[in-house]
C-alpha cells in the first residue's frame, strides 16, 4: 500500500526522524494559515501517489504566505499524471547546504532489506542508479540481527566527511531502519535528507510502501489509505480479497490464479483483442466472491464479452460454478459469457451450469477465441 | 528419481483440521502420498481422513518419522509454523500459505538457512513427483510420469501448461510451484540445479512472469552451468506498470520486471519462449529430438 508523504512523515516523526514542521491543508486559506504559523517562507507538496510531482510543478517554494496561498490555490486541484491533488503539504523551508539520498527496499535477490545511502540526494534515485550506479552505496542488513550502529555509522561516513554531521546522518539512518522495520514497510526513503548551511541534519522528504500482507498488524497505518484513490469498484475487490486492476479494452476477464489471469490478457492481446482488467479470485473462492467479482466487471459499460477462465487446484471449479449461477439469476446484464472451466470438480461444475445460457470452451485458446469475436460483434 | 519429493517423503500437514487442509490432505492421500501426520495446536489426539493429529510438529516428527511438511495454517502464524517445521528436523517445508508478511519470510529463510532446511513458497501450489507423491493442492490428475521438469511462480497457469503437456503424451519428472511472492525459499536456479542432476529429467520448462530479476539471473545460470535443454514461457506481456497482478511478487517497479526484458534475456541465452503455452508442447518436442 502507498501512503502519501504527509503520512509517512508522521510516521518518521514517531521514529525520531528530524523531520522538518509541517501541516496539511486542503484550501488556500489553510495554506495561508500554515505558512503564517510557520514564519512565512514554506515549500507547497502537493500529495500524491505519483514520482515526479516536482518535474509537474507540484512543489513550489513560496517566500511569504501570500505567495504560499497563490501555490496552494494552483496546486490543489492539479492534474498530476492522472492523479488529482486534493491535499497539500506546506512545510517550513530550510536553509539547504547538501542533499543526500538515504532508502531501504526488500532485495528479492537476496531476500533481505538492502540500504542504499548516496550523495547524490534531491534527485531522481533510479536516475542515478542508471547513470552513476558507483554514487549508490549498498548495504545488506541482516533481517533478523537488524542494523547495528556501526553498520549505520559506515554508511553514514560513504556520503558525509564531517564527524558532527555524520553522526546526525548515521542516527537517521539507523531511526529510518526502525521505521522501516516497525511499519513492515516494502520501501522507505528519505530524498533528499539535507544538512543545513548551519550543520544541522533533516529529512524535508518522505516515501513509505507498506507490505500490504502485513497491514493486519498496523491498523493505524491500514487507516491511512486514502479512499479517494481508488474507484469504487477496486475497493469493492479489495475488501473481498480480489485483486483486480482496470485495463482499457472490451473483454473482461475473471481468471483464478495471478499467472493464468496475466496469461488470459495476453492471449486476449495476441487474437486481436483487448482486455478490460485483471482479476484473479484467488484461492478457495466462496460463490459470494465470484458474483461480486462478475458485478464489477459488468459494471464496466466498454465490456461487451466476459471471459472466465478457471483451473481449479485449491479453487473448486463446482463452487464457481454456483457464484456464476448466483450471479446470472440476480443479474440483468446481458454481455455473452464464455466459461472455461476445468480442474477439481469439475464435472459437478458442469451440472450447475448446464441450464444456464453460456458459451462454453474446453480450452483456454479456444476460450480466449470465442471471448474476442463476442466483443468486437456489433451489437 | 525426480526432485524434492518422492516415494520415501513421509508428509506432516500443518492445518490439517482447517477446510483446506482436511480437502487437501484427503487428494494427496488419494493421490499415494504417505501422509503420516498432521498438526494444529490445540487439537492433538483427533484425526483427519485416518490422519493422526498432534498439538506441535515436534510431538508429530517424534512420533511419525516425517521427514517433510505442508502449511496450510492462516498467513499471520504462516511463518512460525515454517520455522516449528524446520526445528522439528524435517528437511522440506512446503509454504501454500498466501500472505505472510514479507519481513517475517526474509527472517524464515535466513533461519531456514542455518538449519539446512528447504522451503519452498511460500504462496505456492506445492510440489509434485508424479506416480510418487503430491505434496500440494494441484489436481494430480493432470500430472503423469515422464522426462520434463516444470519449475513455475505461479499454479494455475502451471496447471494450464501440465495440461497442455498431458494432451501431447508428455508426462514429468516433478512440476515445482516457487511461489509468487516476493522472497521465496527455493527460485529458479535452486531448481535448475536440481534438475539439472536428475537422471529422470530430459528437459525442463520455465515458467516465469512479470516482476524481479529472477528470470534473468535463471537465464545467465542456463549459459553457464546447464547442458539439459529449457524451454519456457512468462506471463505478463500486457501487465501495466506500477500496479501489483495478483501475486505480491508480480509488480513491474521502476521500469523494471519487464516481460520484455525477462523474453530477451531468456532469448539470448538461447531458451526458447513461447508465445501461449499451447506452443509449449511443441518446443519441448524440439527440445528432445535436438537431443
Amino acid at each position: 500500500m502507498k501512503i502519501h508523504e504527509h503520512q509517512a512523515m508522521e510516521i518518521f516523526a514517531q521514529y525520531g526522524l528530524p523531520v522538518s514542521g509541517f501541516d496539511v491543508a486542503t484550501s488556500p486559506a489553510d495554506a495561508r494559515a500554515a505558512a503564517e504559523r510557520r514564519g512565512g517562507s514554506v515549500v507547497v507538496k502537493a500529495q500524491v501517489h505519483v514520482g515526479g510531482r516536482g518535474k509537474a510543478g507540484g512543489v513550489k517554494l513560496a517566500r511569504d504566505a501570500d505567495e504560499a496561498e497563490r501555490y496552494a490555490e494552483s496546486i490543489l486541484g492539479m492534474d498530476i499524471k492522472g492523479l488529482t491533488v486534493e491535499k497539500i503539504v506546506v512545510a517550513e523551508a530550510v536553509d539547504i547546504d547538501r542533499e543526500y539520498y538515504i532508502g531501504i527496499v526488500v532485495d528479492r535477490a537476496t531476500k533481505k532489506p538492502v540500504y542504499m545511502v548516496s550523495s547524490e540526494g534531491g534527485v531522481d534515485i533510479e536516475e542515478v542508479a542508471r547513470e552513476t550506479p558507483e554514487k549508490i552505496h549498498k548495504h545488506s542488513i541482516d533481517p533478523e540481527r537488524g542494523l547495528s550502529d556501526v553498520e549505520a555509522a559506515e554508511l553514514a561516513a560513504k556520503i558525509e566527511s564531517d564527524p558532527r554531521v555524520a553522526a546526525q546522518v548515521a542516527d537517521a539512518i539507523l531511526r529510518l531502519y526502525a521505521a522501516f522495520v516497525g511499519s513492515d514497510a516494502s520501501l522507505a526513503e528519505i530524498n533528499p535528507l539535507v544538512v543545513t548551511a548551519d550543520g544541522i541534519v533533516r529529512a524535508i522528504d518522505a516515501k513509505m510502501n507498506i507490505d500490504d500482507n502485513a497491514l493486519y498488524r498496523h491498523e493505524d497505518i491500514a487507516a491511512m489509505r486514502d479512499a479517494s484513490t481508488e474507484t469504487v469498484e477496486l475497493t469493492k475487490a479489495r475488501e473481498l480479497g480480489l485483486s483486480f486492476v482496470k485495463l482499457d479494452g472490451n473483454v473482461g476477464c475473471l481468471v483464478n490464479g495471478a499467472g493464468l489471469a496475466m496469461t488470459t490478457m495476453d492471449l486476449i492481446k495476441q487474437h486481436g483483442g483487448e482486455p478490460a482488467n485483471f482479476l484473479d479470485i484467488g484461492g478457495s473462492s466462496n460463490p459470494e466472491k465470484v458474483a461480486i467479482a462478475l458485478e464489477i466487471i459488468t459494471s464496466d459499460p466498454k465490456v461487451r464479452s466476459i471471459l472466465i477462465n478457471i483451473f481449479g487446484g485449491i479453487t473448486r471449479c463446482d463452487d464457481v460454478a454456483r457464484g456464476l449461477a448466483h450471479a446470472l439469476e440476480r443479474t440483468a446484464s446481458d454481455v455473452p459469457i464464455v466459461v472455461r472451466l476445468t480442474g477439481t470438480n469439475e464435472e459437478e461444475a458442469r451440472r450447475v451450469l448446464a441450464e444456464h445460457d453460456l458459451v462454453t470452451a474446453d480450452t483456454m485458446d479456444e476460450a480466449v477465441e470465442k471471448a474476442v469475436v463476442l466483443a468486437g460483434r456489433d451489437s | 528419481m525426480s526432485i524434492f519429493v518422492n516415494g520415501d517423503t513421509r508428509l506432516c500437514v500443518q492445518g490439517i483440521t482447517g477446510r483446506d487442509g482436511a480437502f487437501h490432505t484427503k487428494g494427496m492421500i488419494d493421490y499415494g502420498t504417505n501422509v503420516v501426520c498432521g498438526v494444529t495446536p490445540g487439537k492433538g489426539g483427533q484425526s483427519v481422513h485416518g490422519v493422526p493429529v498432534f498439538d506441535t510438529v515436534a510431538d508429530a516428527v517424534r512420533e511419525t518419522g516425517a521427514n517433510a511438511s505442508i502449511t496450510f495454517v492462516p498467513a499471520r502464524f504462516g511463518a512460525h509454523a515454517i520455522i516449528e517445521a524446520a526445528e522439528a528436523g524435517v528437511d522440506l517445508v512446503v509454504a501454500i500459505s498466501e500472505g505472510i508478511p514479507t519481513l517475517d519470510v526474509a527472517k524464515v529463510y535466513q533461519r531456514l538457512g542455518e538449519l539446512g532446511t528447504r522451503m519452498i513458497g511460500p504462496n505456492c501450489p506445492g510440489v509434485i513427483s508424479p506416480g510418487k507423491a503430491k505434496v500440494g493442492i494441484m489436481p494430480g490428475w493432470i500430472h503423469a510420469p515422464g522426462p520434463v521438469g516444470v519449475v513455475s511462480r505461479s499454479g494455475t497457469l502451471t496447471y494450464e501448461v501440465v495440461d497442455q503437456l498431458r494432451r501431447n503424451g508428455l508426462g514429468q519428472s516433478t512440476v515445482l510451484g516457487i511461489g509468487g511472492d516476493p522472497i521465496i525459499g527455493t527460485n529458479f536456479i535452486d531448481a535448475l540445479t536440481a534438475y539439472e542432476t536428475d537422471p529422470q529429467t530430459e528437459v525442463i520448462v520455465l515458467i516465469g512472469e512479470i516482476g524481479g530479476t529472477d528470470e534473468e539471473q535463471a537465464a545467465q545460470f542456463v549459459t553457464e552451468h546447464l547442458d539439459k535443454p529449457v524451454v519456457s514461457f512468462i506471463a505478463g506481456r500486457t501487465a501495466p506498470p506500477g500496479k501489483r497482478m495478483g501475486h505480491a511478487g508480480a509488480i513491474i517497479a521502476g521500469g523494471r520486471g519487464t516481460a520484455q526484458e525477462k523474453i530477451e534475456a531468456l532469448s539470448e541465452a538461447g531458451i526458447p519462449v513461447a508465445d501461449r503455452p499451447s506452443d509449449i508442447p511443441g518446443l519441448i518436442a524440439a527440445a528432445l529430438g535436438r537431443k
